[in-house]
């Protein structure tokens, strides 16, 4: 299994797409092109589960190396364990279902296209990049084409918007670049796998953990750097809403667990209180936010805000169960936000507005689009049998394994944000799907095929983690289990 | 040991049912919807009814006691090393009592929805609705992990949460629908946190492995959650009274009963189903599942015993003064699962003095027959004149007999009038708080003699009272409607006389019980005379129960208003959650930090702007820049830095 | 060669330095962009001059300063036929080819 097709192929297709003509011709190509990622990324994991039952342990399979510059010692040395493997499905789902969503794209639709892959080429780099230079670099590729996506075909004030997020996301990995630098010139190395057998100097870590930390961290919507997220969601086109939110936001949930807790684990033990208290902030007070909020795109959102704390808290609480608990949650959320964004903009092209006050009563002229849309609802609140439940429980059990009393308060507190999802995700439904329908709306059609095939791939994704959590367990259970014993090396930890 | 594996069959008929009619239901059942629901229901009810007769008399006995089986246990999702989420069945007196009461009472309401449901829009969704909340509520009863009972408890919640809303259009039954999955999700967080510190200190998530740690008192379990301790109160207790308010919370338990009567917004056979009958006695369920544990700690089980007793007493006051029919019965229900709380609370987990367990299960066993009898009655009596309210009623018994003798005899039941089926289990109730605790006693008592009088003022209202506006227009409903209620009536009638004690209680020991004709004295003679002030305030119009209210004058009035409870629980939400704590964090979201982060660029582009002028635009400036920057240059390479 | 050799050094050096001051003087005052262009050529030219000069002067013997004043000439060339298109297309949107009037690209 050659891991660079996962590079290759987006390339070619966007390659491709250049020479196309007309919206026809290039959706086409573009969902010929991600269908092809998704056979590659689920061919990729079963051969991934079938050399790991073949009895090979090693830490990361596949694994190639070539120097790419020698002067510094930059490789294009990629290799996969069962977390990158469970993100590159997450990336191959929603990038098909993103170009099924925009099948009618009418405005520069090759250009269109052409970003949304290029994206999915960063993502899948970044995924699967084990030296640090490397994984920078894909970083860089998967920022670009988010700011011209929302700068050209996005709606409301979305110059605005995507000023703020490029330039928010551009201090992230100018910090994420600096600690990079740091670790470097301590190791002499920038390969990840080399660097963590090292046991970087504690001072080093402790000062440059911060930088890759909340470097990455404003990826992944850390309090107090998470105020790009509602804009730029909301102002997106609803794919790279999808794409925004299911994986670029994971890019730091990643990059803050491989990079920044994997390579320096010390570090992430010193300041584990304070990322505790910011999870735990980003958790209730995104909950909080998002119950006053109006607007669908806004509600989700913010959602996203407190979901994404989740993953923060898990990482920061440093048991095996929490650090996998996050590693559900970042694949469990970017399912479970793509469908919710899917939603809304099925609803918001029929309707055109995605004002809470101004829906109601859709359940009764687009029964599947209302399913959808509560489908992602009750999976956002928890419930059992999709995603979330598994992800929120295993973060909550994790957490409560730490036993110290501001890790208890916070655990405590993060299990009452369910109560507070619980009221926004009903308020949203109960003012949009369900209700007296306005006259207006009453001649409006269901979903088309295409959205049907789009939503249908997320749901299954959702429900299979819901239904069987065993399965997902065995592809990220060893992987979290390999990183927990190079951590707990460094550090004692219980 | 024998093979109880075919167990599994009873949830996943249901869960089938779901799956067929959700996915498919819309398109190609439209009509055939009930027949496939009643007839997945059938056959788990007649499979459980199986396990039953296989455990109660052929094999569940061991040496003189029924014992546990796990028939079936798969890891679901492990956690770390022990911890995990197990899926199983396990099979023991209380879980198969629920799963034939279970099936039973959701066939029961299956065949009764086919004439009341019928040619309704959604008729095939609601019967998926129906499929998944029965799966849910089989899955909990049948539960071999704490974790498990969670999972259940959250299903069965939301499928409560769909079938509230069913009538979607209507705001009302939005509105419902919301406050009881609000109300109880936030109940969830104290299960929730109670499981956590469970898991934590017991180093397991399995109940039987549970229990036998926490219920020895040697182990070193035991004496880390016993010596751990929060405010004054150990761990133990803490978890215990946590998991208590989980339970609280979705048996209506005071103060989390508020979404309780606004529940009834749902369709009728929905109320009967699952807040009647099934998913309110969850709650009642999960302390008896973990009762070795409860009975550990006395702490937790007064705070049972009293908020069951407040909420029996509470209920019953303010069910005499509501005017929705529904509404009474849902107080009624509430009430009648305080009986059982306390009866929990008053019991221990050995011999004689484990009365109150069984007692309890005993009521749970016999309410769910007349309480879902006497719901679906309310329903036929609504589907006839179309209005909940009491004024609208009157004189109904010539119109609907079969209803009119059901519901009398579901009456007679709940007010503990022998033979039938409340008697027996009420009476045992009594003695057990008799034995334990006189002040739950009176309680108790004078509750009894309310229901009596509630219920039979909704019954003569109803049934005699004026003379009927309505004229046999309409009939009494269609076949389907009537054989529930006849069959749930002879059980009504039958299920007293079940040899309850020798089969299910608390040590699994076969318990001696015997009616004492004194003690029984009292209950049943307060019941007649409710009885008889009922049938004299009620029986025909008179201004009596209009005189008695008014000379109450304020009371009456925060009696009838539920003791303002909505009200404060509104106060709450909407005048201190959220413009007190949502308004700010998002004013502080949108102008404090986010407006540091425009701040920052502001300042960048002020500094730009200063500096920008330097950018004429003007060529020639450039060119000049250029020159002097290069003769600067000159300048310092030939005489400064030579 | 051996008129050229008889003229001193400075005398050439002075005409360039003139040349050049000239051409810088035309590129700061004009607003007309041919006479920029043309200002520009002058600049370039004394440099070529100066180029000639120093080589004759310093290294007899070589052609490095003739080659590269060979080279700027070149440039000149190819600079002076790209600077007149843009011109000419700067004239067709703007109507004039006063530098000051493409202002565009400003901040």
């Amino acid at each position: 299994m050659n891991l660079s097709l996962l590079i290759l192929f987006p390339l070619v297709t966007a390659i491709i797409l250049l020479f196309c003509n007309g919206l026809k011709q290039v959706r086409m190509v573009a969902l010929a092109g991600a269908g092809l990622q998704l056979i590659l990324a689920i061919f990729l994991l079963v051969a991934f589960l079938q050399d790991r039952s073949m009895g090979n342990q090693l830490t990361m399979l596949f694994e190639y190396d070539f120097v790419w510059f020698k002067n510094l010692p930059i490789h294009y040395h990629i290799g996969v364990d069962g977390i990158s493997i469970a993100m590159i499905l997450l990336t191959s789902c929603i990038v098909f279902a993103g170009i099924l969503i925009s099948w009618t794209m009418e405005k520069l639709s090759k250009e269109f296209f052409f970003l949304l892959v290029l994206l999915s080429m960063g993502a899948y780099g970044f995924f699967i990049s084990l030296d640090l230079f490397t994984l920078f670099f894909f970083l860089e590729i998967a920022v670009i084409p988010k700011f011209l996506l929302i700068g050209v075909w996005g709606s409301g004030k979305k110059e605005y918007s995507a000023m703020k997020l490029a330039l928010m996301l551009m201090a992230g990995s100018a910090l994420v670049f600096v600690g990079l630098l740091g670790v470097y010139y301590q190791t002499g190395s920038f390969d990840m796998m080399k660097i963590a057998q090292m046991n970087i100097p504690l001072d080093t870590q402790y000062f440059f953990f911060p930088f890759v930390f909340l470097g990455f961290g404003i990826f992944a919507a850390l309090f107090p750097f998470h105020t790009w997220v509602p804009d730029g969601h909301a102002s997106a086109p609803t794919a790279a809403s999808m794409f925004l939110a299911g994986i670029s936001m994971k890019l730091g949930g990643y990059g803050c667990l491989r990079v920044a807790t994997f390579l320096m684990p010390a570090a992430a033990h010193y300041y584990s209180p304070i990322i505790i208290v910011l999870a735990t902030i980003a958790i209730i007070y995104g909950a909080f936010a998002t119950m006053m909020q109006t607007d669908l795109k806004y509600i989700n959102a913010y959602s996203s805000v407190s979901h994404c704390g989740f993953v923060i808290l898990g990482i920061g609480m440093l048991t095996q169960t929490s650090i996998k608990g996050a590693v559900l949650q970042m694949v469990s959320h970017g399912l479970m936000t793509a469908l919710f964004f899917a939603a809304i903009g099925m609803i918001y092209t029929r309707t055109h507005t995605r004002m809470v006050a101004q829906l109601g009563g859709l359940l009764k002229v687009m029964p599947f689009i209302s399913t959808v849309f509560v489908i992602a609802g009750l999976c956002s609140l928890g419930l059992p049998g999709f995603s979330g439940f598994v992800a929120e429980m295993t973060v909550f059990m994790g957490s409560w394994q730490n036993p110290g009393g501001l890790y208890r308060l916070a655990t405590i507190l993060s299990c009452a944000s369910i109560v507070v999802t619980a009221v926004y995700i009903l308020r949203a439904t109960g003012k949009t799907i369900m209700g007296p329908l306005d006259g207006a709306y009453s001649k409006l059609g269901d979903a088309l095929w295409n959205e049907k095939l789009a939503a249908g791939l997320l749901i299954t994704g959702i429900v299979l983690i819901g239904v069987a959590p065993f399965l997902i367990n065995q592809l990220i259970g060893p992987g979290t289990a390999a990183m927990m014993e190079q951590i707990g090396k460094t550090i004692n930890l219980k | 040991m024998s093979d109880y594996a075919y167990i599994v069959l009873i949830p996943l008929l249901p869960l089938a049912s779901f799956v067929l009619l959700g996915l498919f239901g819309r398109k190609y059942f439209t009509k055939s919807a009930g027949i496939i629901g009643t007839m997945a229901l059938l056959a788990s009810t007649i499979i459980a009814l199986m396990a039953a007769h296989q455990y109660f008399f052929v094999d569940g006995k061991v040496a003189g006691a029924y014992h546990q089986v796990i028939a079936f246990k798969y890891t679901w999702l492990a956690f770390s090393p022990g911890v995990s989420i197990d899926m199983g069945i396990v099979i023991d007196p209380i879980s198969v009592m629920m799963l034939v009461v279970v099936s039973f009472v959701s066939l029961m309401v299956h065949m009764f929805s086919l004439g009341y449901m019928k040619g309704e829009e959604r008729f095939a969704t609601y019967y998926a609705y129906l499929g998944l909340f029965t799966f849910s509520m089989l899955g909990l009863v049948l539960s071999v992990n704490i974790f498990q009972v969670y999972l259940f408890w959250e299903l069965v919640g939301v499928s409560s949460f769909l079938l509230i809303g069913y009538y979607y259009e209507k705001p009302t039954a939005v509105a419902a629908s919301k406050k009881a999955f609000i109300v109880t999700r936030f109940a969830d967080l104290g299960f929730l946190i109670g499981i956590l510190i469970l898991g934590f200190y017991s180093g397991t998530l399995d109940i039987s492995t549970l229990i036998h740690k926490l219920t020895s008192v040697q182990s070193p379990e035991y004496i880390a959650i016993t010596t751990a301790g929060f405010l004054g109160a150990s761990a133990l207790t803490w978890a215990l009274v946590l998991v208590f308010i989980g339970g609280a919370g979705k048996s209506a338990m005071f103060p989390l009963h508020i979404w309780l009567p606004d529940a009834m917004e749902g369709p009728t056979p929905v109320s009967a189903l699952i807040h009647a009958a099934t998913m309110v006695v969850a709650g009642v369920y999960l302390v008896a599942r973990l009762f070795p544990v409860f009975s550990m700690d006395d702490t937790a089980l007064h705070v049972v015993t009293y908020v069951g007793a407040f909420s029996a007493l509470l209920a019953a006051v303010i069910a005499c003064t509501q005017t929705d029919i529904k509404r009474v019965l849902a107080f009624s229900t509430m009430s009648q699962i305080g009986y059982m709380m306390f009866a929990l609370g008053v019991s221990k987990q050995v011999g004689e003095q484990g009365l109150g367990y069984m007692a309890s299960m005993f009521h749970l066993f016999t309410h769910a027959f007349f309480k879902s009898l006497l719901f679906l009655c309310a329903g036929a009596v609504i589907h006839l004149v179309h209005s909940n309210e009491i004024k609208d009623m009157g004189g109904l018994r010539k119109l609907m007999p079969v209803t009119h003798i059901a519901f009398l005899v579901a009456c007679l039941a709940i007010a503990g009038v022998p033979p039938f089926a409340g008697f027996f289990s009420k009476e045992e109730i009594l003695l057990a708080a008799f034995n334990e605790n006189k002040l739950i006693y009176a309680v108790a008592l004078f509750t009894a003699a309310l229901t009596a009088f509630y219920m039979f003022r909704l019954y003569f209202s109803i049934f005699w009272s004026k003379e009927s506006a309505h004229h046999d227009t309409h009939h009494e409903g269609t076949v389907s409607m009537k054989i529930p209620l006849i069959i749930l009536a002879a059980c009504t009638i039958g299920v007293g006389f079940i040899p309850f004690a020798k089969l299910v209680t608390a040590d699994g020991a076969a318990l001696e019980t015997h009616i004492d004709i004194l003690f029984s004295l009292a209950p049943v003679g307060l019941t007649l005379i409710a009885i008889l002030i009922a049938a004299r305030l009620y029986k025909q119009q008179n201004g009596g129960p209009q005189k008695i209210a008014d000379s109450l004058g304020g009371f009456y009035r925060v009696v009838s208003r539920k003791f303002y409870m909505d009200e404060l629980y509104l106060f709450i939400t909407k005048k201190i959650i959220f413009p007190l704590i949502g308004k700010p964090i998002a004013w502080i979201d949108r102008n404090i930090v986010d407006g540091c982060m425009n701040a920052l660029a502001s300042i960048t582009v002020k500094i730009s702007g200063g500096i920008k002028g330097m950018q004429s635009g003007k060529v020639q400036g450039y060119a000049l820049y250029f020159f002097g920057g290069v003769t600067l240059l000159a300048i310092l390479f030939i005489y400064v830095w030579k | 060669m051996s008129s050229l050799s008889e003229i001193p050094l400075a005398h050439i050096l002075f005409v360039s330095t003139a040349l050049f001051f000239i051409g810088m003087y035309g590129l700061f005052t004009r607003k007309n962009l041919v006479t920029l262009l043309m200002a520009i050529e002058l600049m370039l030219n004394s440099v070529n001059i100066n180029f000639i000069a120093f080589n004759k002067y310093l290294y007899p013997g070589k052609l490095d300063g003739v080659f590269f004043s060979l080279f700027i000439i070149t440039i000149a060339a190819a600079e002076a036929a790209v600077a007149i298109a843009i011109i000419i297309n700067l004239y067709r949107s703007h109507q004039s080819i006063d530098v000051d009037d493409a202002t565009e690209m400003k901040y």
